[in-house]
């Protein structure tokens, strides 16, 4: 039996390396799946893509289709997209509303609340046909965390808000971008396939020591488009001062003074000058409600969370939700949203928008770069027999706070996965 | 306008494009020219509501290409190649002119398997000083969504 390591954490060496193998091997995957995927909180959505009684959207899971929906009542709902008869997706639509939920195949029909309704020909089922044990089924637990629903295969796991621990905190800011603190997910879904290990997507969606090289163009735009971009300080390698933190849980984040303009709420001339007195205004009542202090978290951060395993809430340049579905050890599947507060207006909807388009997304100036990163990196572990270990021991031997450029948030990440795969 | 004149300069524009002669493509814009690329599961969107995944205005086009020759465009260095068949050219509006056209665009790249977009573009064009010019250019995908398209980090 082997026992080469997957993580080799050696914190009194100071060493702390990766073995490649779990970034390639599809027994490594196939456990990941058991270990991690079914057993961890998974995003499903957020309660604005679904608004009204009946409405619903599909998506796929861990490999399993679900239904997102409201219910007679409106409330929040979740299913698995399968019917109880003989396994038929029932809702094959991507998204709308819908007074019952026909499967085509043999005419199983289900209400909005995920009952069984009506069987055609149902009087040739013997007398032990219970219709009420039949209905949709729901996965064994959902939740949510502040319009964030979250799904869990293993009835056994924590409750969410236990689970997410101080990722919430950080949940909370960006909620903050709103007066009542509630955010929708705006029109238009970014849903986009990278060749590539889904833990390279988590380490690059907060690792910012790869801002300056892979970024380099983006950068330069920015500059070029009158955004100051200050010589790093000694030491350091970007613009501005920025933290990584281990938030606990695998969950982790960048906390980032910002350069580079927010919708909430700082200008940079890429957003014109027409924008400038609603960004003020923006600026305003965000420190009216929520203090001086707390208003320069919320207005002069950026901060990208990851939330274990799959979830990444980006909140920079706009604010993105980010999700993916590993679908292979060297694939998976993005999908990608923004969110803005229920009040925007639409002059700083426009802004917030046209600001996500300069750096998130597949036609966007800088995550192009990223997915090609991820992509390159992926085709070079091709040689993970022969070179087998890649260090992640950046700021390991430093005291105190852990830069953005540092590591340690992204060994949390590994550090959880690790005792995961080995529970 | 004929249809042949405006099937001309698509072809015209196309074949800038596949030979990455993106200077001389910039000259076929007018000065306020807008390029949009819809999500592709909002394909009748308004950028200012709704999530695209390029919205450029001709500040942003200009910034792309700039990007685009930079080679730390990693995304596209090396450069993809590109060939566009454009077919069903269609008059669909006199004033302003608008025109609808099929385009399927190859892309290779590397030793990747071909990418193939799919879909259709809307052009809206003016004459000025006897010239044709873009004052907006759409192009909208067919595919549900981009799934293993991956990006647009080539100009559609």
């Amino acid at each position: 039996m082997s026992v080469t390591p997957l993580v080799l954490n050696e914190p009194q060496a100071l060493r702390f390396e990766i073995n490649r193998a779990a970034l390639v091997d599809q027994k490594i995957f196939d456990t990941e799946r058991e270990k991690i995927f079914e057993r961890c909180w998974l995003y499903v959505g957020h309660e604005s893509e679904v608004r009204e009684p009946g409405d619903f959207r599909t998506r796929t899971i861990c490999g399993r289709p679900i239904l997102f929906c409201r219910d007679t009542a409106n409330a929040l709902r979740v299913f698995l997209n399968t019917c109880r008869h003989r396994g038929t997706v029932v809702c094959r639509e991507a998204a709308g509303n819908a007074e019952r939920y026909t499967c085509f195949y043999h005419g199983w029909t289900y209400d909005r609340d995920g009952k069984l309704y009506a069987v055609p020909g149902q009087s040739a089922y013997p007398p032990s046909f219970d219709k009420t044990r039949l209905g949709l089924q729901p996965p064994p637990k959902v939740d949510n965390y502040r319009g964030f629903v979250f799904l869990n295969f293993d009835a056994g796991a924590p409750a969410l808000k236990e689970y997410l621990g101080r990722a919430t905190e950080y949940i909370d800011l960006v909620l903050d971008q709103s007066p009542s603190g509630r955010m929708e997910v705006i029109h238009g879904t970014q849903e986009y396939d990278i060749r590539a290990n889904w833990k390279l997507l988590v380490e690059n969606s907060f690792d910012d020591y790869h801002l300056i090289t892979t970024h380099a163009t983006w950068l330069d735009y920015l500059k070029s488009s009158g955004v100051e971009i200050k010589r790093p300080e000694k030491g350091h390698v970007l613009p501005s001062h920025g933290l990584g933190k281990d938030l606990g849980g695998g969950h982790g984040t960048t906390d980032n003074v910002n350069f580079r303009g927010r919708p909430v709420a700082a200008w940079i001339p890429i957003y014109g000058d027409a924008a400038k007195p609603e960004l003020d205004r923006i600026r305003s009542e965000v420190t009216a409600r929520l203090g001086a202090e707390r208003a320069k978290r919320v207005c002069d951060t950026n901060r990208n969370l990851l939330i274990f395993p799959n979830l990444v809430l980006l909140d920079g340049s706009s604010v993105s939700v980010r999700s993916f579905q590993p679908t292979a050890p060297d694939r998976m599947r993005v999908r990608a949203w923004a969110l803005g507060p229920v009040e925007e207006t639409p002059l700083a909807r426009q802004v917030r928008l046209d600001s996500f388009l300069t750096f998130y997304g597949p036609g966007g100036f800088a995550t192009p770069d990223d997915i090609e990163a991820l992509e390159s990196v992926q085709t070079g572990l091709g040689t993970y027999k022969e070179v087998q270990w890649s260090p992640l021991s950046r700021g390991m031997a430093k005291e105190g706070d852990q830069l953005n450029t540092d590591e340690a948030h992204l060994r949390a990440f590994w550090v959880q996965w690790d005792k995961l795969m080995r529970s | 306008m004929s249809r042949a004149e405006v099937e001309d300069f698509l072809f015209h524009e196309a074949s800038l494009l596949d030979a990455w002669n993106l200077d001389e493509w910039l000259q076929l814009l007018s000065d306020d020219a807008t390029y949009r690329v819809p999500s592709n599961d909002q394909p009748q969107s308004d950028p200012k509501s709704a999530l695209f995944t390029i919205a450029d205005d001709i500040r942003r086009i200009r910034a792309r290409v700039t990007r685009l020759q930079d080679p730390h465009a990693h995304a596209e260095s090396p450069r993809s190649r590109t060939r566009r068949m454009i077919s069903n050219v269609r008059i669909v509006e006199e004033k302003p002119l608008v025109v609808e056209a099929n385009f399927v665009i190859y892309r290779f790249r590397g030793n990747e398997d071909v990418r193939q977009y799919v879909g259709r573009y809307r052009h809206t064009l003016e004459k000025r000083d006897g010239k044709l010019k873009i004052k907006s250019r759409e192009a909208i995908l067919d595919a549900m969504e981009l799934a293993s398209l991956g990006t647009v980090s080539f100009i559609l």
